[in-house]
């Protein structure tokens, strides 16, 4: 196996073009587990920790821009004001040492339909930052994932942050899991509200060969919800939401859960969701 | 260090520090590494097996089919029906078909999978009802029923005014230790071979090892390794033959140590179960008759299955009165992974079936669950179902009414303000914040034997030495049997400090230098070679007493205390490392416990069990009962454990049993398809954390058993046993839902 280990982000895009087969490992959270379970064998591992630049973050633009390797720990600690929804995720992420090495950057490469992070990503509608030595790209999140464990990304790019604006509006995040803490997710809902766009953005996540925006059921409860007046919208509307975002997914029947249950958790998840999100609308976003 | 004293474990410092020394941990300086090849198929006829290409891959020096194995291809605790190497058939997904050592780990695994087997294969029988079907292709030379076990007490056309019925189905449970298995086998000049392992019992594993390799016992000599759990998964041989065959052949120390996936396979599994229920009571609650067909799967190899399922058998009713009972347990083998010991070993399925029965025989009648429990409780000087008149305290009642009287904890509504996700379904991963919530209380009670059963022969083996070390009196226990975990460490160290009053007790490694002491399992190794710790320590101290009255005409009545010989009231009389000198006193005892007899053929019955020990749980648990989820918010348990020797231990043993049984009731479950594991992860074998795990209340009775050493119990399994089933009582009565298997999954709760 061939080790690379770059100490600058264009000295990583380098080595990047010049082995386009390299696998980046950050937290190795993931692709250590692969290689230990001998589902992956790669010939050449680019390690990205020496790479500053990668754990930084900051404002531009009035987005936030994340590097690829700033932790779930620290997103949790630094981020959690600005991006509610995806530090709610990264608390589900396994263990605390699990969070104290792993990177939402590293869940973007692995493009797992489980992936925590995917969901609030979803729906924040955030930006991926993908860079090469040829030019940097920024692709919206809902155009990232191509396939079960594929993802946008071209041989010769490194995946160099996200960009999520600041939440505009109550955030929530939802996993189920067959135990309560440290579980892979069953399936999972993330949902945001944009006060100010009057949007409403869903994610899901572990029902489907992807991660999965529910559009139908973000239309159709954009047009419900009673948004000056914040009177809570009407149980039958609440539960088309749920309808409409369980139909968004395509589960499957799994060692985790089965496809039926998937769908119904969604749904249950949905609307308790919309819930607490309006409810925090109404009492406390201006 | 005395009897009845909380003392700490010597290892405890050193586990928190990673410091620790695991079987995993073992080193040679020049040793190879060993892997296995196995297969991928649940059921297949092996036509060749080519090891050219693994022979050529780099580093390897040695590769062992069945051809290679010195002596009989063929080991077993009870039958010998499953080879060290499979030659013609392979019966299992995993099982093992050849071996590799190389120089690295990785060497050793790729040359594993450049190994070729041609497989011609066969349909699996994965179904252990499809394996009795009188077409079903015969796995083995007798046929599938690995044993039958029939019981017929009482009037066998007993008829009830108030009958109850149930299905229930337990998923296979996995012991899940957190040490995989492994060991270092090292060869010697003459022949022979030391294994350093972490097993359950070295003299069994020496037994079986001599016969597989062709050498005498005495040419297999086994030291115990620092061990990462057990619970019945170190009863069988894994990787023991397979190092030694390695090592042997390469002239090298060899090691294998297993990955968590092998380890899934590299071990035998509680046995998933079917078990119909009948139950006839009259109009005041009391058992009339009980009526039972409890179907083990047993997997592809015997293992530990038919004292397994004379277990299952014998406490199939729970420790309750029946006058008439009509017990039918069968264990048959099919093409899924072997099952055989684990915690409670038996006891654990059926006390599934007939808690939930009592609880539906209380509906039907209107009563209150407790009171029917309480109605029929088992006393001292009952039958038993199997005939044996029970002795020693029978605290059935007193648990009950225990774990009744404790106080229940705070409802979780109303708190207000910010809502703590940990102490809801679901936890943090925010699913609720208190909608669909529902809570249940649910009760059991099971009871199981201590110790071996049906005649199989029960002793343990001490060697006790006294003797002066930097002019202080030190002991020297030594014994053959194996700390697990469980803490028989402190238990021997406690009762030779005791019986001798020497403050200095060393309690040496186990190992085959010493007699047998039986097997660390069915809750017996306080009782058993606690007994004979006891029993050498006294003949130890006779001759002390003996030597201090001969040679300082001391009068009767002495005894030893904190180093010291004194009087019957205490005066001393001489430091007891002035009397010893350069003396060593050195006494080997055996220790037997009370005859066992074996179950008859056509009704059961027998004075099968030496000891009996109870333990009965009440489980709070809150449902979100729209997602299916759970979060157990407290357990509470009463247990007699007769005496408790070194108290912290006992607390550890009840919460540990408890936390194995709460994982069985509600997440763990190895997931096969097609005779295939589908989760040998712990990502997706789900075991429970301290999310899921309550704080357990406990009341902890010391009831003494006359018969036994100090009084006491067994400890380690009853918790194992009612605990899931008060969790599946709970869940049943927040959600109403009649909850017939477990584990309980969310979609059970929800579709």
């Amino acid at each position: 196996m061939n080790f690379l280990q770059p100490s600058t982000w264009a000295e990583a895009l380098a080595m990047k073009a010049a082995h386009p087969e390299a696998l980046p490992i950050a937290g190795g959270t993931d692709v250590l587990v692969e290689i230990n379970l001998d589902h992956n064998r790669p010939d050449t591992v680019m390690d990205l920790t020496r790479v500053a630049d990668l754990a930084e973050w900051a404002t531009e633009d009035g987005l936030v821009r994340v590097g690829a390797g700033v932790t779930y720990t620290r997103i949790i600690d630094e981020l959690g004001d600005r991006m509610p929804g995806l530090a709610m995720a990264s608390r589900t992420v396994g263990s605390p040492q699990i969070r104290n090495r792993g990177t939402v950057g590293g869940n973007l490469g692995t493009a797992s339909p489980a992936g925590d992070a995917h969901p609030p990503l979803l729906a924040s509608d955030a930006l991926v930052e993908l860079a090469s030595a040829s030019g940097t790209r920024r692709v919206p999140v809902r155009d990232f994932f191509t396939g079960p464990k594929r993802n946008a990304a071209r041989k010769d790019e490194l995946i160099a942050a996200f960009l999520i604006e600041p939440a505009t509006g109550p955030q929530t995040f939802s996993k189920v899991g067959t135990r309560n803490a440290m579980v892979i997710a069953v399936c999972s809902f993330a949902l945001a509200l944009d006060a100010g766009r009057r949007r409403v953005r869903t994610g899901i996540g572990s029902a489907g060969p992807t991660p999965l925006p529910a559009p139908e059921a973000e239309q159709f409860i954009e047009g419900e919800l009673d948004w000056d007046g914040r009177q809570p919208p009407s149980d039958a509307a609440v539960a088309r939401f749920g309808e409409l975002a369980a139909a968004a997914a395509k589960p499957i029947d799994d060692v985790r859960g089965t496809a039926a249950y998937r769908r119904h958790a969604l749904s249950v998840m949905a609307r308790r969701s919309l819930g607490w999100a309006w409810q925090d609308y109404r009492v406390g976003w201006a | 260090m005395r009897v009845g004293e909380s003392v700490r474990r010597p290892d405890g410092a050193a586990k928190v520090r990673g410091r620790f020394e695991y079987s995993s941990d073992l080193h040679a300086p020049d040793m190879l590494w060993g892997a296995t090849v196995r297969s991928p198929h649940p059921y297949a006829r092996i036509k060749a097996i080519d090891i050219s290409a693994a022979r050529a891959m780099p580093g390897v020096h040695v590769v062992l089919t069945h051809k290679d194995v010195t002596g009989r291809n063929l080991y077993g605790l009870e039958i010998k029906d499953q080879p060290v190497l499979a030659h013609d058939f392979v019966r299992y997904w995993g099982e093992a078909v050849a071996l590799v050592a190389a120089d690295h780990p990785e060497q050793a695994r790729r040359a594993a999978q450049a190994l070729k087997v041609d497989y011609e294969v066969l349909k699996p029988i994965t179904d252990a009802e499809a394996a009795l079907a009188p077409d079903a292709a015969k796995l083995h030379p007798n046929g599938n029923i690995t044993r039958q076990v029939k019981i017929r007490h009482g009037d066998q056309s007993a008829r009830a005014d108030i009958v109850v019925t149930g299905e229930y189905e337990i998923g296979m449970q996995d012991q899940a230790p957190l040490g995989p298995e492994s060991g270092l086998a090292v060869p010697e000049q003459d022949g022979s071979v030391e294994l350093h392992i972490a097993t359950q019992w070295l003299h069994v594993d020496q037994e079986q090892l001599a016969a597989v390799l062709g050498l005498p016992p005495e040419k297999v000599r086994l030291t115990m390794a620092g061990i990462g759990g057990a619970f019945g998964a170190r009863e069988d041989l894994s990787m023991q033959a397979h190092a030694c065959l390695l090592a042997l052949e390469a002239g090298r120390p060899v090691k294998m140590s297993y990955s968590r996936t092998e380890s899934f396979v590299g071990h035998v599994h509680r046995h998933p179960g079917r078990l119909w229920y009948e139950h006839g009571a009259d109009r005041d609650g009391r058992l009339v008759y009980v009526k039972a067909r409890i179907l083990l799967d047993g997997g592809a190899y015997a293992s530990s299955s038919t004292a397994v399922i004379a277990n299952a058998s014998c406490f199939s009713c729970g420790p309750y009165r029946v006058p008439s009972a009509t017990i039918d347990g069968i264990v048959a083998y099919t093409n899924n992974p072997p099952c055989g010991a684990m915690r409670g070993f038996g006891s654990v399925q059926n006390c599934y079936a007939h808690e939930a029965q009592m609880d539906k025989l209380a509906a039907e009648l209107k009563m209150d669950p407790v009171e029917l429990r309480m109605r029929n409780a088992l006393q001292t000087g009952d039958k038993l179902i199997t005939g044996q008149t029970i002795d020693g305290p029978v605290p059935v009642a007193e648990l009950l009414k225990s774990i009744a009287a404790m106080p229940l904890p705070a409802s979780g509504e109303g708190k207000g303000g910010d809502v703590d996700l940990t102490k809801l379904p679901g936890g943090v991963s925010n699913t609720t914040h208190g909608e669909g919530v529902k809570r249940g209380v649910g009760y059991a009670i099971g009871f199981k034997n201590i110790g071996y059963s049906e005649g199989f022969k029960d002793y343990s083996t001490a060697k006790v030495r006294l003797f002066t070390k930097d002019g202080k009196a030190r002991v020297e226990v030594h014994t053959a049997a194996a700390e697990v975990g469980q803490g028989l460490v402190t238990v021997q160290a406690q009762i030779a400090g005791t019986e001798l009053g020497v403050n200095d007790v060393v309690v040496l490694d186990a190992d085959t230098n010493v007699g047998s002491a039986g097997s660390s399992s069915a809750s017996r190794q306080t009782y058993i070679t606690g007994g004979a710790v006891k029993t050498a320590s006294e003949a130890v101290r006779d001759r002390v007493i003996a030597m201090a009255r001969a040679e300082l005409r001391a009068p009767s009545g002495l005894h030893i205390e904190n180093d010291n010989v004194v009087t019957g009231t205490g005066k001393l009389v001489v430091p007891l490392a002035t009397l010893l000198g350069d003396e060593v006193i050195e006494e080997t005892r055996e220790f037997h416990p009370r005859q066992t007899f074996p179950l008859d053929a056509e009704t059961g019955q027998a004075d099968a069990h030496m000891q009996y020990a109870f333990a009965a749980h009440r489980a709070v648990v809150d449902v979100d009962a729209e997602l299916g989820l759970l979060k157990v918010v407290e357990l509470a348990t009463a247990q007699d454990v007769g005496k408790a020797i070194n108290p912290q231990a006992v607390e550890g043993q009840i919460e540990g049993g408890s936390a194995q049984g709460l994982g069985l009731a509600v997440m763990e479950e190895i997931q096969l398809k097609d005779g295939v594991i589908r989760n040998a992860s712990f990502t997706d074998y789900l075991l429970p954390t301290i999310l899921d795990m309550p704080p357990v209340r406990m009341d902890v009775l010391e009831l003494g058993d006359p018969n036994s050493p100090y009084g006491l119990k067994g400890v380690g399994e009853p918790p194992t046993i009612s605990s899931g089933p008060a969790i599946a009582a709970a869940v049943r009565a927040a959600t109403g839902r009649p909850i017939t298997r477990v584990p309980i999954r969310p979609h059970d709760l929800t579709l």
